[in-house]
């Protein structure tokens, strides 16, 4: 449909935990016609990453928010006029983001809380209220009046209450017990739905000191230049803080606070793995179109191999330990830019052969990259995989993503000279392709004798598995 | 101190009344030779004679309009609509001239119309309405719904005394089930104070009329499942308790409001708006409502149960809010 008048163009709501939106890119200028529904410009906020189509047919007539700002839900970003509408003052052009091979990185992205699916409207909503609330199941995503009322009267963030009520909405008395009781969740209801709140801290120190998290741990609260908190000196630069980049902050410096980070590495013997891949990256690139990387064969004993440590695939969830039995796995994307990443997840994986895991990571992954997900693809993981040796790094130690109880790490696949055995059982030099692997895991839930058990059990899968196993 | 039936009580209020103040007189259909169609009037006419029991023709603008012209005269009429559904015939009466005479010449309207209202009997439709909401939309008149002995009483007094024409609505449903403790001597029950019937923390009742004690039973089989109701009767309908309304939705948080009269512009409607205006940032859930269907009552008795609201009913809305 033409517009016979103005239509504003708003922010949409990406999730009902969603409140403010980054602009990443105007693909339309002022002045430039517009059909209905055609894309107009990428937004990006703390969830997921989308194009917002636009509402009526026409000209773009103004551009209200420029690339790199960062506004709440419902704010007002861009007029669509009728064609023949005088156009206001064009825009400046966009600078185009660099595109380059995504080989995931560090950690997660997006807070591993859920949302109900609230995505891509195609017309824009007009705001609803900013949740504080972490949002799992239908429930958690509304917050009574009265309970907003005493959260704000008390300073408490609701969605660190555990709740009681329907699909775990925090009742009243949810929020007046958590606040008699100081405001920690210790007796937290093991509802699926319940907060991942962080529970105390463990009695024991981990085995080995966690590293620096990988990310400044000081969430920028505003993007906008104007707040600068201290003046720029000479030589520096300064950039919005997006609200991915954001998010990743808030999680990164929530998890270190929440989670005891061990971390424990192994040596594996990629030998077999490298020659059943050569075997099979043929046929699977000539019948369906996917490439089996390595990850994608880590990722398949990974799977097999938590099936014997659902404690690695569970999560301390208030005075609970909760299993599965299923493996929701997630894998670290970078983002074209590479000023983000996000950790997509591939659900029930337990009930995927190689290609399934294959077809499905690469799904994912390019969908992460075209900024396609739904916010659905970013919640519910139990279990992550992170791959930063695409660069050539051997080690690492990635911050968990919350509340998941462990995050492995792959590195680069280097031939080394190693201690093998000749066929009279003298030891003596080959070169093999060895990768390390690290477990990061939280020390409150997983002893380190677990965490190297598993180790040994996933290499041991990785060096004696048969083509058939995968 | 005596336990008597919600009818008696009545009955008692009223001879009282008569027998302390020489205005106050009973015109209705059947209300002297009769005794009256509940027998409220049993034997007054023989204690206080035609002139004070007056048997009146077939006809409710008749009735009002004496009653009216009586007041602005300065006696004290207390007339009888046989049913309250009669009320309809003397609408002009009361909402034309009564409601507003004060407003227009000043003179006070002291009539007190007794309505016996309410379903559960298998009246049908013209012998169970509860019109009470029909009435509260017109400024200058005052209603009240007792639903206990003692209030009966009270608020007969406190109608008979008020200066204004008050509509009293008496349950028929409650005549000779409710028994209850009534003081021997007078006293007045102030219009416009809604009585707690039952002290709980968790969910609150808004009703009035009989239907205070299907929340009572239903509020009893919810405290076995530990959740704690409090039903609050708003006992006056016109002017109606508001802060008592208010207190009650902030304790709790939760609110149903119940009434036996037909939803759509029913009085819970008001009720439920205040609240929502008023204690918004106290809410915990949505206010509920439960109410009679928009049809006239049904003859049926199997009609007439899925009709009025019954304990299982509001016992469902009650886990309903509990569980929100």
């Amino acid at each position: 449909m033409a517009a016979t008048q103005t239509v504003d163009v708003v922010m949409p709501q990406m999730g009902v935990s969603v409140s403010e939106g980054t602009v990443t890119k105007w693909l339309k200028q002022v002045g430039e016609k517009i059909e209905a529904d055609e894309s107009l410009l990428e937004i990006s906020t703390d969830k997921v990453d989308t194009e917002v189509p636009s509402p009526g047919t026409g000209v773009v007539a103004e551009i209200l928010v420029q690339e790199g700002e960062t506004v709440d839900v419902g704010t007002k970003l861009a007029v669509i006029a009728p064609e023949g509408a005088e156009a206001s003052a064009p825009a400046e052009a966009p600078p185009e983001p660099a595109t380059q091979e995504a080989a995931a990185e560090v950690a997660q992205a997006a807070p591993a809380e859920a949302t109900p699916p609230t995505r891509e409207e195609p017309a824009p909503a007009p705001a609803a209220q900013p949740q504080p609330a972490a949002a799992t199941g239908d429930g958690r995503a509304f917050v009574s009046p009265v309970v907003a009322r005493i959260a704000a009267e008390h300073g408490v963030d609701p969605g660190r209450v555990p709740g009681t009520g329907r699909g775990g909405r925090v009742t009243k008395q949810d929020i007046l017990q958590f606040i008699e009781q100081g405001g920690e969740p210790t007796e937290a209801p093991s509802e699926p739905e319940a907060v991942q709140a962080p529970p105390k801290a463990p009695p024991e120190p981990p085995a080995a000191p966690a590293e620096a998290p990988p990310e400044p741990p000081r969430p920028a609260r505003t993007a906008a230049p104007a707040a600068a908190e201290a003046e720029l000196t000479p030589g520096e630069q300064e950039e919005p803080v997006t609200a991915m980049r954001r998010g990743i902050a808030e999680h990164m410096r929530r998890s270190l606070d929440t989670a005891a980070h061990v971390t424990s590495a192994i040596e594996v013997d990629m030998s077999r793995v490298v020659a059943i891949r050569e075997k099979l990256k043929p046929e699977f690139q000539k019948s369906y179109g996917v490439n089996p990387t390595y990850l994608v064969f880590i990722a398949r004993a990974v799977v097999e191999t938590l099936k014997d440590y659902p404690w690695i695939n569970g999560e301390l969830r208030g005075d609970k330990i909760v299993t599965r039995n299923f493996v929701n796995l997630g894998f670290a994307v970078e983002l074209t830019d590479g000023k983000g990443l996000i950790v997509p997840v591939v659900k029930s994986t337990e009930g995927l052969n190689l290609l399934g895991i294959t077809r499905a990571v690469t799904d994912i992954a390019e969908r992460a990259r075209s900024k396609r997900l739904t916010p659905e693809d970013v919640q519910g993981g139990t279990f992550t995989i992170t791959n930063p040796g695409g660069y050539g790094t051997f080690h690492g130690t990635p911050v968990i993503s919350q509340p998941q109880a462990a995050i492995l790490g792959t590195y680069a696949l280097v031939k080394r000279p190693w201690v093998v055995q000749d066929d009279r059982g003298q030891d003596t030099l080959g070169i093999r392709p060895i990768m390390n692997l690290t477990l990061t895991y939280d020390h409150r839930l997983i002893d380190g004798a677990l965490a190297g058990r598993f180790l040994r059990d996933l290499r041991e899968r990785l060096q004696t598995w048969g083509e058939a196993d995968y | 101190m005596a336990e008597i039936t919600y009818i008696q009580a009545i009955s008692n209020g009223l001879r009282e009344e008569m027998r302390r103040d020489d205005r106050v007189f009973v015109i209705g259909e059947d209300v002297g030779v009769y005794g009256g169609a509940f027998k409220v009037t049993l034997g007054f006419q023989d204690e206080f004679g035609p002139w004070r029991v007056i048997d009146s023709p077939l006809s409710e603008t008749a009735i009002i309009g004496a009653c009216t012209g009586a007041s602005i005269m300065g006696l004290r009429p207390v007339a009888e609509m046989q049913f309250s559904d009669f009320v309809s015939c003397a609408w002009d009466h009361i909402v034309t001239v009564a409601a507003k005479q004060h407003y227009r010449a000043g003179t006070p309207v002291p009539i007190t119309i007794r309505l016996p209202s309410g379903g559960g009997f298998s009246g049908g439709p013209f012998h169970s309405q509860n019109p009470e909401s029909s009435f509260a939309h017109i400024p200058g008149l005052k209603i009240v719904c007792p639903s206990t002995p003692e209030d009966a009483k009270g608020l007969l007094a406190s109608a008979i005394h008020d200066p204004n024409p008050v509509l009293y609505f008496e349950h028929k449903h409650l005549y000779r089930r409710i028994k209850g403790e009534v003081p021997d001597e007078r006293y007045e029950t102030p219009i416009g104070k809604a009585r707690v019937h039952r002290e709980g923390t968790d969910v609150s009742v808004i009703t009035w009329g009989a239907m205070v004690y299907t929340a009572g039973e239903a509020a009893q089989q919810l405290e076995e499942d530990g959740v704690s109701v409090e039903i609050v009767d708003l006992r006056s309908i016109l002017p109606w308790d508001k802060q008592a309304v208010l207190a009650s939705a902030e304790k709790t948080s939760k609110v149903l409001v119940l009434h036996e009269d037909t939803r759509t512009g029913g009085f819970g409607a008001e009720i439920v708006a205040t609240i929502a205006e008023e204690a918004f940032e106290s809410l915990d859930a949505p206010i509920k409502r439960i109410a009679a269907p928009d049809t006239p009552v049904p003859f049926s008795p199997p009609l007439e149960k899925a009709y009025i609201p019954q304990v299982d009913d509001v016992v469902a809305g009650l886990r309903e809010l509990a569980e929100y």
